[in-house]
Order: C-alpha cells, then structure tokens, then sequence
C-alpha cells in the first residue's frame, strides 16, 4: 500500500481549518471540551479515539450539522460563529457519513449527481424549464460525473437504485457523491468501517488517489489503527471530548497516554 | 344459483350487449378518476419530500377555490384572478415554511402531520372568514355542453378537466425526474441530512413544493368547484384521495394517476351494473373496500416505492 507519509510528491500548504478550544455539550454531557488543533491544506488528517471520544461531533461542527458553544473555527481564514450546512457545502466541505446517508431509492448515477447541486449556475425557473442552456449545463455536469463513475470503478452500477447495493459499494457512491461537489476539504467518518480487507485496500487507494490527484485535504475518522498509521500525514487523539495527543503518526504511537487510553486496549 | 347468476354473469352479459352505454360509463368513470388524481397529487408531492402526510391538502383546495370565486366576485377578471390566487398559494407556502414547518425539522413525522391538522383548520377558519361560507359558483368559463364523440355522449367540462389534468400532470412527472431541482426534491425526500451535507437548502426545496403542491390545489379546486360548487364539502375530497393514495403509492406521481382513473372507473362501473342487485349507493364505499383489498396484498401500491428491509 502506498505510503502517505513520505509527502516528497504532495505539497503541503497553510493552514486551511484551525479549531480553536471548541467546546460542544448536549444537556449535561461535554461531548467535546476545548479541542484545539488544526488541518493544513493538502493534508491527510485523521481523528481517532475510542467510541464516544466525539470524533464525529467534531466533524458535525466543522460541517456545520452541530452548533459548538465555546471557540471558533476559522476555516479559509474566515473566523465563523454559525453556519448551517448547505453553507458550509457552498465552500466546499463535503463529507461521508458513519451510517451512510444515500438517497436509497435514486440510481448511482443521480445519487452523485445531487453532488453537482451547488456547481450548477441556472437559477431554478431555468432548471425547472430544462431548456437550452440549462440542458446544457446538465450534460456538463454528466460528463464530470462520468469521470468520478471512472476513477471510483463503479461504471457497472450506474443505473441501480442504492439502496440495493452492498454496503462496500455503497460507502464508495457516497464518496463519489462528495468529491462531485470538488470539495476543498473532504470530511470522512469511518469509510472503512465493516469493509473486508479487499474493500479496504481499495478504499484506502480511493482516498490517497484523490488527496494526491486533486490535492483535496481530508480529514478523516477511522477505527483501524493500520489504516490510520499508513495513510495519514497527522493525527489527532480524542478521549473523552478531550485532546489527547495531535502529532505524526510515529508521535502518536509513542505517545504512553495514548497507548494507555486507546492503542492499549485495542491491542494487548 | 339466481343469485349467483345475477352477480357474475348478468352484470357482464349487459356489458357486452350494450357496448356503447358501457364505453359512455367507463369514459365518465375516466373523467371523474383524473379528478381524483389532480387531489392525489397534491398529498403526492408533499409526501415525497418531507414524508408528511399533508391532511390539510383537501382545504387548500378549498381554500383555493374561495379565493378564486372571491377575487372573481369583487370583479377581478378570469385570467388576473387565476394568477392572484397562484400568488395566494405561493405566499401561503412561505408562510407555512417559515411558522410551521421550520421550527419543526427532524421532528418526528408523527407531530408535523398534526402540525398539517392544525393548518387545515387553521385555513378552513382563515377562508371563511375572508370570503365568506355561502355556497358559492365558479365559472371560470369551460364550456358545459354535452358533446358527442362516436356515438358516447360526454360532458365537454370532463373532457377538458382531463385534458388539463393531463397536461399538469405530464409536467410534473418531467419536472420530478428529468429537472435537477426533481432530482434536489427527490433527494431531500430521500434523506434530509445527507440532502444538507450535499448544499440543498431545504427551505428553499419545501417552499417549491408547497407552492407546487398548493397550484396543483387551486387546478384541483377549479375543477371540483367548477362542477359542485365552492363550499366546505370541497374539502371532504380529500378523503377520497385516501384510497387512490393507497392504490397507486404515496411516493409514486404516475400511481396517483393510475389509482385515480382505476377507482373512477371502477366506482362508477361498480354502480351501474352491480348496484341495482343491493339497492345502489357501491359509489360511496367502492373505492374504500378495494383499498382494503390493496392494503392487505400490495401495501406499497401499484407503484409505491418497495418496502427493502435489511437485517
């Protein structure tokens, strides 16, 4: 499997997401107490931690789902307070879902397509009238679509209804729904999550192709500590709504309060 | 063994001696079918993007109608007073986006449906109490006249409620599935969050549907209103878009049609040959019972989306 910790080909640039002491409680449970870390453009970040350490209310945050009470987020060097999630889409974070979130009932082919929503020009009445140039834009959008059908290898289920589909597939339509919209940063939470290791292997290819080809920074939620070790430049440690550790995955390794929370109880 | 014949050979037997007077019911059965889907259509729409069995859809048609004969009344012309009561629709669909459906997102269907209970009688109320409860006339000006075609004697309102209905219809149907704001729609109806990660503005997707929903009202309310007059009973239509619904899926834009035209046909057919053997009245619970039937061999409808469970 490639190696992304090399970086000699990728460039990494400036800060891109800075979260700064965000704190996030529902009722009386902190989900996520002063975390404070940050993404630099290009790269491969990953969060891990143990189940409820609030990996995934901190993409909930980043994407706008969650509101946090406390820090800031500055993301592209604008500091924001709130933002809803269609807005955050409109800057260009996409993301995955922990218990894929599809249109199960649409075919692969438009299910990517909805990722298409915020790059289409025409207003709605020319949309809804689809003529001329709106049926042209349409065709634009296809053919980007087709390429993203390409590189993820699912030209064979372009016409079937998703919710059909095995649960390996259908994590790899929701990835291509998400790199359809172009994002600048890709939010993923657990894509490897109940894959064999062949479907693994492919994603983990997926997701090195995309951050090398279009060098789209991710940030990325994952279980397995092999995945997470090989694949990502940086990682962040959560444990109990609380940083733990934010270094190379060689740092983090080593780091004996990780291994006592975490590493430890996976693998003795 | 009398019995027997009566009910499964005779009904058959008049049909086919009396091809004209069957085709002259079957038609009629057609028109009044393509009247209930126009109604279907409207829970339709509203059902496939929020998952929301709208119960005030039956008094938006009403509410529709009072506002046409009302601009009409107070001597607006046909053609300003139909595009007024659009704006109406239009307006209403705002509101109710920005007062009731807003505050409610990720609530449980359970309590937006009696959120939609509240509206109906919210506009019932509202309606009235602007224009009036007198039974009013709609004439929006389709003409009346019987019409003969191949020896089937017709009513030219029918034929011209199906003709629009059609073409409402057509519309929809390429709106939904061929526009990218159907595939939005669909999506949104899909999975709300996934729809938001993607950048589809929900409010905007639910104002376009309620407003589609309520000029799909307002045709429906021109028809019916046309026919018996614009009065609280309008909105009772609502309940015979129950079975249709039930019958062509409630996801499902062509099932509304299908399921409209199978139970007009079937209740009026039913009626004339079946009727006289228990003392008439089949056209009132017709299309209820064959619901039943539905219900218990096909749940999904005709062309309802397939329940897929994984376990």
């Amino acid at each position: 499997m490639a190696n992304g910790n090399g970086g000699n080909r990728r460039r990494i640039g400036g800060v891109i997401l800075n979260v700064e002491d965000v704190s996030l409680s529902f009722g009386g449970v902190q989900a996520l107490e002063q975390v404070t870390f940050s993404v630099r453009e290009g790269e491969i970040r990953a969060i891990i931690g143990p189940n409820g350490a609030g990996k995934s209310s901190m993409l909930n945050c980043i994407n706008g789902f969650y509101h946090p009470q406390g820090g800031t987020i500055t993301y592209k060097g604008n500091k924001r307070k709130q933002m809803r999630p269609h807005e955050a889409a409109a800057q260009g974070i996409a993301r995955t879902f922990q218990n894929i979130a599809l249109f199960k009932g649409m075919t692969t082919l438009d299910n990517i397509m909805t990722g298409r929503n915020l790059k289409m020009r025409r207003n709605f009445l020319w949309q809804a009238l689809y003529i001329g140039p709106a049926r042209r834009e349409e065709m634009e959008h296809r053919a980007f679509v087709e390429q993203i059908i390409d590189f993820l290898e699912i030209q064979a289920i372009r016409k079937q209804p998703v919710g059909k589909l095995p649960y390996g597939l259908q994590k790899r339509v929701e990835l291509g729904r998400a790199l359809a919209a172009e994002p600048d940063l890709l939010l993923l939470d657990e894509p490897m999550a109940g894959m064999n290791t062949e479907e693994k292997e492919d994603m983990c290819r997926f997701v090195l192709d995309v951050n090398d080809e279009f060098g789209t920074t991710i940030v990325l939620i994952e279980h397995d500590m092999g995945v997470v070790m090989d694949i990502s430049d940086r990682v962040v440690v959560l444990d109990y709504g609380k940083l733990l550790a934010d270094g190379t995955p060689d740092d983090v390794r080593g780091n004996k309060q990780v291994i006592d929370a975490y590493l430890g109880a996976v693998h003795d | 063994m009398e019995t027997l014949h009566a009910v499964f050979v005779a009904p058959w037997l008049d049909m086919w001696e009396a091809p004209v007077f069957f085709a002259e019911v079957f038609v009629s059965g057609l028109l009044t079918g393509v009247m209930y889907s126009l109604v279907a259509l409207g829970f339709v729409l509203i059902f496939k993007a929020s998952g929301t069995f709208n119960f005030a859809q039956g008094v938006m048609v009403l509410f529709a109608a009072l506002t046409l004969v009302g601009l009409m009344e107070k001597g607006v012309p046909v053609w300003l007073a139909l595009i007024l009561t659009a704006v109406v629709m239009v307006v209403l669909a705002i509101v109710i986006e920005r007062v009731m459906l807003r505050p409610l997102v990720n609530q449980e269907h359970i309590i937006l449906f009696m959120a939609t209970i509240g509206l109906a009688f919210f506009l019932e109320g509202f309606g009235e109490l602007i224009w009036g409860s007198n039974v009013k006339r709609l004439d929006v000006g389709i003409p009346e006249e019987p019409v003969m075609i191949k020896g089937v004697l017709l009513n030219s309102f029918d034929i011209w409620a199906a003709a629009i209905g059609a073409i409402l219809v057509a519309g929809l149907a390429v709106f939904f599935h061929k526009t990218p704001i159907g595939r939005a729609l669909r999506a949104v109806a899909d999975d709300h969050q996934a729809a938001l990660s993607v950048g589809i503005p929900l409010k905007t997707i639910w104002i376009i549907v309620w407003s589609v929903a309520g000029i799909v009202a307002l045709v429906a309310g021109i028809m019916w209103g046309g026919k018996s007059g614009v009065q609280f009973s309008l909105s009772l239509i609502a309940f015979k878009a129950l079975p249709v619904l039930i019958l062509g899926g409630f996801t499902s834009v062509p099932g509304a049609i299908v399921g409209g035209l199978i139970i007009g046909v079937g209740e009026k057919v039913a009626e004339v040959y079946w009727g006289p053997l228990i003392g008439g009245a089949i056209e009132n619970w017709f299309a209820y019972v064959l619901a039943l039937v539905f219900l218990l061999f096909r749940p999904q409808g005709l062309f309802g989306e397939r329940i897929i469970e994984r376990v």
